[in-house]
């Protein structure tokens, strides 16, 4: 695998780019890993990075059922933020943030992160009060950039919002954060799957997982659709379909309900948003930022109703049409260029697990409800902890299937027990 | 898009509807073990395939149902009035 540089640019630029090599292997399966991770998204692959990395792991394979990157990865609307205010969270998520401002450099892929803002649209004076409050709580607990913009600065920074008086919820002001925005989401699974394999990490696609075998407390292997494969530990990563895997492990029931969540993007336009736009008012949920094509990338709520296939209905449509309408009526002639859903965990909190299954070498990650994008470099950091030493870190020691049982639900959002809920 | 036979209003558009969760759960005693509210409040089987869940007919109705869909083709097996223990529990409890 040729590495990435000035020169290498260069010179494959004036040799008729020929000397590139494919970026990682298509290795046929082992008989046998130490560790086997089950879903090829960014999560599975970040992971896998940092086990190697960061633990010295030697056997790995990641299993995927189609395409690195096919998942969710490739579904999102590539929103990096650390806005979050519940113990727990706050921490995880700024150290993904961290990360994610140093990942370029770290996989030697351009990942484009764009640290362009994440501008929350803030409506009455109550929301101003209680934004107030969050934003306050970051500053005090480690994330520094959290700001609250008055209308007049926010009009001078993104000039082409409904600023109308008379709109039905008029805007009043902004809770910013200046370190968030966005990355190219291809590149981040490529950028992951080609520093692995450089490590020797196994990335096997097409390989979807069938059965699980168990001897009493532990798997023994893994029965897939290119053989059977014996396993030291196992990770799952495959939000949207954990409980398909929970079920083929005999486990019983999870904290988690799939529902799947659409994001669409237009035809490509000039530089018109420079930042992350968020609307969420009045029963409306809608976030809006600019690729670096052109097009303009934005979503909304869930389908509203578990699902596991992959495909938005129309309602939503409306509803997000509607809701660009009503925040940036300059959309209103943007032909969309296409649509399309993803399947994702929603949790019973709206909180996620990284930690330990009721099985001894079984590692779970899953339940991220709509923010699995943004964790990747922290969740595979902590994942990978997780499954190497066997016991959860103090940073993810609350997101464990028990905290329930505890009493604890970190509910950032505080909807209670309704997984639908906690977009 | 997915038509909801609704026993009193008849097939309507499913945006009519809300969608309330699993309704396959029974809820435990009032004076049950904690770990048996614990599993009928927290997990859930999330089936991927044929489920029996409720829904709300909100824009028509307001009758509560019982649908049994497939979750993975959204294919409506069968959609009757919600469980009539929900009816025996508020008629106990009135």
């Amino acid at each position: 695998m040729t590495r990435f540089s000035a020169w290498n640019v260069l010179w494959q630029g004036i040799t008729g780019q020929k000397g590139w090599t494919r970026q990682w292997r298509d290795p046929e399966p082992k008989s046998h890993y130490d560790v086997i991770l089950v879903g090829g998204g960014l999560h599975g692959l970040a992971t896998a990075y940092y086990l190697s990395k960061n633990h010295g792991v030697r056997s790995i394979a990641v299993l995927e059922k189609g395409w690195i990157g096919g998942g969710n990865a490739g579904r999102n609307t590539t929103i990096v933020r650390s806005n979050y205010t519940r113990p727990g969270n706050r921490e995880f998520y700024e150290h993904s943030l961290t990360l994610w401002e140093e990942l370029s450099h770290e996989l030697n892929y351009n990942v484009m992160f764009s640290q362009r803002s994440h501008i929350a649209l803030l409506h009455s004076p109550g929301a101003i009060d209680a934004a107030a409050r969050g934003y306050n709580t970051m500053r005090l607990t480690g994330t520094p950039d959290a700001e609250i913009w008055d209308l007049d600065r926010l009009q001078q920074e993104v000039p082409h919002l409904n600023y109308a008086s008379g709109a039905r919820f008029p805007i009043m002001g902004a809770a910013v954060q200046k370190r968030a925005g966005t990355a190219r989401h291809d590149a981040v699974a490529w950028g992951y799957a080609r520093a692995a394999d450089t490590r020797g990490v196994d990335i096997i696609q097409n390989c979807a997982v069938t059965g699980v075998e168990r001897n009493g407390g532990r798997i023994t292997a893994l029965e897939t659709s290119r053989g059977r494969i014996t396993a030291g530990k196992v990770g799952f990563a495959v939000a949207g379909n954990t409980s398909r895997l929970w079920n083929m492990a005999g486990l019983g029931g999870l904290p988690i309900e799939s529902h799947k969540l659409q994001a669409f993007v237009s035809e490509p336009l000039k530089p018109l948003l420079d930042q992350v736009v968020v609307f969420g008012m009045g029963g409306a949920h809608f976030y809006i930022s600019q690729s670096d094509k052109g097009g303009m990338v934005f979503g909304g709520d869930l389908d509203w109703y578990k699902s596991y296939a992959q495909r938005g209905n129309l309602p939503i449509v409306q509803d997000v049409a509607e809701a660009a309408m009503s925040v940036m009526p300059c959309l209103g002639r943007v032909k969309l260029l296409r649509h399309w859903a993803g399947v994702v965990d929603m949790s019973m909190d709206g909180t996620h697990f990284i930690c330990k299954t009721p099985l001894d070498n079984l590692y779970l990650n899953a339940g991220w409800n709509y923010g699995g994008f943004k964790a990747t470099p922290a969740a595979g950091w902590w994942f990978a902890d997780l499954i190497a030493n066997g016991r959860p870190a103090p940073m993810i020691g609350n997101f464990d299937l028990k905290r329930f049982e505890r009493g604890l639900q970190i509910d950032e959002r505080g909807a209670g027990a309704d997984p639908k809920l906690h977009g | 898009m997915i038509w909801i036979t609704c026993p009193f209003c008849g097939p309507r558009d499913h945006a009519e509807f809300s969608y309330g969760g699993d309704g396959s759960i029974q809820y435990p005693a009032l004076d049950a073990p904690v770990q048996d509210w614990h599993d009928a409040v927290f997990l859930r089987a999330n089936i991927c395939g044929v489920q029996t869940e409720t829904w709300q007919h909100v824009h028509g109705c307001r009758m509560w149902l019982k649908v049994v869909r497939d979750t993975m083709t959204h294919e409506i097996h069968s959609v009757t009035p919600a469980h009539p223990g929900l009816a025996a529990v508020l008629e106990a409890e009135a």
